[in-house]
């Protein structure tokens, strides 16, 4: 039987990121929906995770806004996990995603069936809020225009 | 006339394994050292240089003390599992330098005793935690060990079309051998539809893709051609020692298909001045089956995505062409969390001759490649029974 992927119920027991340092402006940015990567203004280079250098240049990187979309690269069904909340969540969906930008990040994929998941699915971006107010990035299959906003 | 000072191993020794609730971590060093010491026939005041790694909070500083070693050099970086073949790579520059004249490098871990079986699925962090290093980019997914291999497995038989079958021939391989070494945790015979028959922990990989995880340290000690002629040992030359970070975070990794090794098994082999066809033993890093067949594409053993058909091929198997981990390995004898120092002392146990039943014929060449992190830095040690 197929199994709808979601976020925790518990988002609270999250480990979550400290919002106060030097990745302030990524997590600003989640808060009003904006998925924020970097890009070089001296080689181009984009990056992520956010770094304070160019790591092609060893420039100063800029804020880049993500389109918020791309595809899976790659995942794994994660049927085991010790730790509250995830243990409570399993099976779910431990990915990595191409972001039409060249960057990749780690995820979960969300809002569709287990048996849907696969290598090179067009996906983008929505945004959970868990503790204090912290908002994550989550990926979904990409809503077909009929059901968006719906 | 210039003394030869070719690195050479002239003790290595494992300390108490898979289960050794009687020994503390320092404990796991100081009895691992004890017995490489009597291997070399060497006295601790011999050393000069030390290294050392641990699993939990024994530091190198800390074990220098413990173990009253007046040290000329220092080391112990954490690079996870792989730290042990990084720190041959240093302590050979030291000695052929001159600055150290006898370097030990220990290891110990009391991970099944202290933790349980929690390392792979419990990982990093806990329930609440808030992260304020770069690991916050991972956390909230619920990234477990596995899961960052399971990742990696999961892109190449994405692109190469590598079965779950073919993998689980390396575990196969590592429990046949295993059955040959009375201390290895699991000895029984397994078949492939035995791998493929136990529970996913994180799809692609079954349980049985995975490690054991046990307590478990070990020894080698280093020194110079010219002093191991003193001693009544079979020396062990270091040919070659080379390392590759690609990484630190599994959402770091450049390409999920390319380990490290594939950038410092070549240097490896091109300072050694030898090919993969030229190894008679091979002792990698098995902390999954995944890593395994990576390392063997990366290091030249078969071409890049036929790491599969290789696999499957016999290849591995004590008799084929290359034996691969012939104590077991991390996959069924033990593996207590950085196991780059047990494939150490299996290279050089298999280079003396002294693996028993286990023993590959003439064992000349052998290579041990450590794995840290999430194949994030691996390190080929290339070792040789006759001196450069």
């Amino acid at each position: 039987m197929d199994q709808m992927l979601k976020v925790p119920a518990d988002l609270a027991a999250l480990p979550t990121p400290d919002v106060a340092g030097e990745w302030k402006p990524f997590w600003d940015a989640a808060v009003a929906g904006r998925l924020l990567i970097q890009a070089c203004p001296a080689c181009g280079r984009r990056q992520f995770y956010p770094r304070a250098i160019c790591t092609a240049c060893g420039g100063e990187p800029e804020w880049l806004e993500a389109s918020g979309r791309g595809s899976l690269y790659t995942f794994s069904v994660v049927r085991q996990n010790l730790v509250r909340p995830f243990k409570d969540m399993l099976p779910y969906v431990l990915a990595m995603v191409d972001l039409e930008e060249g960057v990749r990040m780690l995820t979960n994929v969300v809002g569709c069936d287990l048996g849907e998941v696969k290598i090179g699915m067009p996906l983008e971006v929505t945004f959970v809020r868990a503790k204090d107010g912290v908002h994550l990035p989550y990926w979904r299959p990409v809503q077909v225009s009929g059901r968006r906003g719906s | 006339m210039l003394k030869n000072r070719t690195p050479t191993v002239v003790g290595a020794a494992l300390s108490d394994y898979p289960r050794a609730p009687h020994l503390s971590e320092r404990q796991h060093h100081a009895q691992a050292l004890t017995r490489a010491l009597a291997s070399a026939g060497l006295s601790i005041k011999d050393i000069d240089g030390y290294m050392a790694a641990s699993m939990g909070a024994e530091s190198a500083i800390s074990l220098a003390e413990y173990l009253r070693i007046d040290h000329k050099v220092l080391g112990g970086v954490g690079i996870g599992g792989a730290i042990f073949e990084w720190m041959v790579q240093q302590a050979s520059a030291q000695i052929l330098a001159g600055q150290a004249e006898t370097i030990a490098i220990t290891y110990g871990s009391d991970l099944l005793t202290r933790s349980g079986r929690t390392l792979g699925t419990a990982g990093f962090y806990r329930e609440g935690d808030t992260i304020s290093t770069s690991v916050m980019f991972e956390a909230p997914y619920g990234s477990t060990i596995v899961g960052a291999y399971a990742m990696a497995a999961r892109r190449h038989m994405h692109e190469f079309g590598t079965t779950p079958e073919q993998l689980a021939e390396i575990a196969v391989t590592c429990r046949a051998h295993a059955a040959l070494n009375p201390n290895a945790m699991y000895r029984k015979p397994i078949t492939v539809d035995d791998v493929l028959g136990s529970r996913l922990v994180a799809d692609p990989l079954h349980v049985l893709d995975c490690c054991v995880i046990s307590d478990g340290g070990g020894a080698v000690i280093l020194t110079t051609a010219e002093r191991a002629r003193d001693l009544p040992v079979k020396p062990v030359y270091v040919l070659a020692a080379e390392g590759t970070q690609t990484h630190w975070n599994i959402s770091e990794m450049p390409d999920f298909t390319i380990a490290p090794s594939a950038y410092c098994g070549p240097r490896a082999f091109a300072k050694a001045g030898l090919k993969p066809s030229d190894v008679d033993t091979i002792q990698l890093y098995d902390s999954f089956t995944i890593t395994v067949l990576l390392m063997l594409e990366g290091l030249g053993f078969c071409r890049r995505g036929e790491g599969g058909p290789f696999a499957a091929s016999g290849a591995l198997r004590l008799g084929g062409a290359f034996p691969l981990n012939t104590d077991g390995g991390g996959l069924s004898a033990c593996h207590s969390g950085m196991r780059g120092m047990h494939i150490l002392v299996e290279a050089v146990r298999q280079l003396r001759g002294e693996a028993g039943v286990a023993q590959v014929p003439d064992a000349r060449i052998a290579l041990a490649c450590g794995s840290g992190g999430f194949l994030s830095g691996h390190a080929a040690v290339i070792l040789g029974t006759e001196a450069p």
